[in-house]
């Protein structure tokens, strides 16, 4: 069979995926892109073409910076703490001990659990009258008073934290721990006898092993806790004061709450490119790993 | 091999109590809440155990008695199957001509590379258009619009897993089948996707496990009985005021049953998937 006719046959069987793609993802951002232009509101009115002002805007103001700090720190944060927690469950569950297929097991649940409904459950759990973590504090003697937890600025982002990290991490983990079972015996072994300690068998002879799985793990989570919202929108909102607004709900409050179409398309874009940048950053990062894991 | 001493043993087990309690007590809170008396919940202090186990609340969701609690949850629950279950068959229908093509023809790969980059988009980019579009259609609150919408979630990952289950099997097979007089159609039917079953299957529960899990698009493009899904239906639940934290708790438990049993059940197939691409990075 001729080459042409293969390339040929093979765009004809793309084709209705690329159709829909195009459809679905590929027209909304270019008219997402004519909108950012445009002072158009969500119902009505198709907007008049306002140049780069949307943009000035939203850039300047300070609800935009706030909210760029917030999510820019739920990410750093959350995302952070899921490498070393996911890191040190993996390398737990490569020990040997009774019970370990089953603990293997339980992991994949919290990944498994759908995000609103993890959500919820956190929620539920920070309630401040009858909330299970303050009735636990208040019983072990860790706090007089029930809290607010999710009702304050100071505690609230740090809430929402601990309930990503704990749907997260499972998975990180369990990336690891598939890389640890690469690792071969003998290595490991050769590194003992020459004298490498615990830390040194890590930094040297484990951790080139998990280098790539591990960045692959920490540009999907980057870019997803960038673009937060579900577990936000069903744990706060936003609130209280604004303290735990991501991004995405930022955009989502002046294109449908406020129903400006057309300043919500420009931060919007603004939201797409500061995601694009870091997962080519990323992307930059993973090839050079790769290379030097290998 | 290492010698552990025992107080290595002990820390080890020490740490997989500790992790086993933190990723358990969660997820045993969510289910004796629901079954708790709605006066145990607001005991102070908190009581951790029911006196009696009561059952009444998931009944009580899975009726379907007009203007109840249980028509909008099971209305909802209804939704979520039928959008979840559209989206995963065309996006495995989509997925497996579009993966074949780029596992034989790499010169079309990409392609398949820039279906996957939209997964980078952040939803909020595409809503305001899709929200007009949608509603120029007239299907806005209409579960064929939603399905429509997530097909292009699922597809991407579908179809890159669909590539990389036909790089397992050998074109020789194929070649073979084409040899004797198969046309590609045929060869498909007897050959490639009987091999291909498993990866079917697999993809299947993945974009089985993403719809049933997405809540932006259906929060904004539902807003009544007849499309809300599962996810907004719960976030209304947590939101509202309903004051019964155990009703909200029972909802929970029976939206996170079918992920998890898919998630325990799957779960060889599901890490290695997880896996595939980050392990020979």
């Amino acid at each position: 069979m001729s080459g042409t006719w293969m390339t040929t046959r093979a765009w004809l069987l793309m084709l209705p995926l690329l159709v829909i793609m195009v459809a679905v993802i590929g027209w909304p951002l270019v008219d997402t892109v004519r909108l950012s232009f445009t002072d158009a509101q969500l119902v009505g009115t198709a907007g008049n073409y306002v140049g780069f002002d949307n943009y000035t805007k939203m850039l300047t103001s300070s609800n935009f910076t706030r909210t760029l700090s917030t999510t820019t720190w739920f990410a750093v944060i959350s995302v952070a703490a899921e490498m070393v927690l996911g890191v040190l469950a993996a390398l737990l569950l490569n020990q040997e001990f009774r019970g370990r297929a089953v603990l293997r097991g339980l992991m994949i649940l919290p990944w498994a659990l759908p995000t609103v409904v993890n959500a919820t459950l956190w929620r539920l759990i920070y309630n401040p009258e009858y909330g299970a973590l303050n009735a636990a504090l208040t019983q072990l003697h860790l706090i007089d008073d029930y809290r607010s937890w999710l009702g304050e600025p100071g505690t609230a982002l740090a809430a929402l934290i601990v309930a990503d990290c704990w749907k997260n991490f499972p998975l990180v983990a369990l990336i690891a721990l598939a890389a640890l079972q690469a690792v071969p015996r003998d290595i490991t072994a050769a590194a003992l006898v020459d004298g490498a300690g615990p830390f040194n068998r890590f930094r040297f002879v484990i951790l080139p092993y998990l280098a790539g799985p591990l960045m692959v793990a920490l540009v999907l989570r980057t870019i997803e806790a960038f673009k937060v919202f579900d577990i936000i929108w069903v744990m706060t909102r936003g609130g209280p004061a604004n303290s735990t607004r991501s991004l995405s709900i930022l955009v989502y409050q002046e294109a449908f709450s406020f129903q400006r179409a057309g300043s919500g398309a420009s931060l919007a874009l603004i939201v797409t490119l500061l995601v694009t940048v870091l997962a080519v950053a990323y992307a930059t990062l993973v090839k050079k790993t790769a290379g030097s894991a290998a | 091999m290492e010698r552990k001493s025992p107080v290595f043993t002990a820390f080890v087990y020490v740490c997989a109590i500790l992790l086993g309690a933190v990723i358990l007590a969660p997820l045993a809170w969510l289910f004796v809440m629901s079954i708790s008396p709605a006066a145990d919940l607001a005991a102070k202090p908190l009581r951790w155990w029911p006196q009696a186990a009561d059952f009444s609340r998931y009944a009580q969701l899975l009726s379907r008695a007009e203007n109840s609690a249980g028509a909008a949850f099971t209305s909802s629950l209804r939704n979520s199957l039928e959008v979840a279950g559209m989206a995963t068959l065309a996006a495995v229908v989509l997925a497996v001509p579009a993966g074949w093509a780029v596992s034989r023809t790499p010169s079309v790969g990409w392609s398949l590379s820039m279906v996957i980059a939209t997964y980078m988009l952040p939803p909020v980019a595409l809503s305001v258009p899709l929200y007009m579009g949608l509603s120029y259609l007239g299907l806005l609150n209409n579960v064929f619009g939603l399905a429509l919408i997530y097909l292009t979630i699922l597809a991407p990952f579908t179809t890159w897993l669909m590539k990389s289950g036909f790089d397992s099997i050998p074109r020789e097979i194929e070649a073979a089948a084409m040899i004797d007089g198969a046309g590609l159609l045929q060869t498909w039917r007897i050959i490639t996707l009987p091999l291909a079953a498993p990866v079917v299957a697999t993809s299947a529960l993945f974009a089985v496990l993403l719809a049933w899990d997405e809540f932006f698009y259906a929060l904004l493009f539902t807003s009544d009985q007849r499309a809300k899904t599962l996810t907004v239906a719960i976030a209304d639940l947590a939101g509202g005021r309903v004051s019964d934290y155990g009703l909200i708790a029972t909802a929970g438990v029976l939206a996170a049953l079918p992920p998890v049993l898919i998630g325990l059940f799957m779960q060889r197939a599901l890490i290695s998937g997880l896996t595939s691409g980050g392990v020979k990075g």
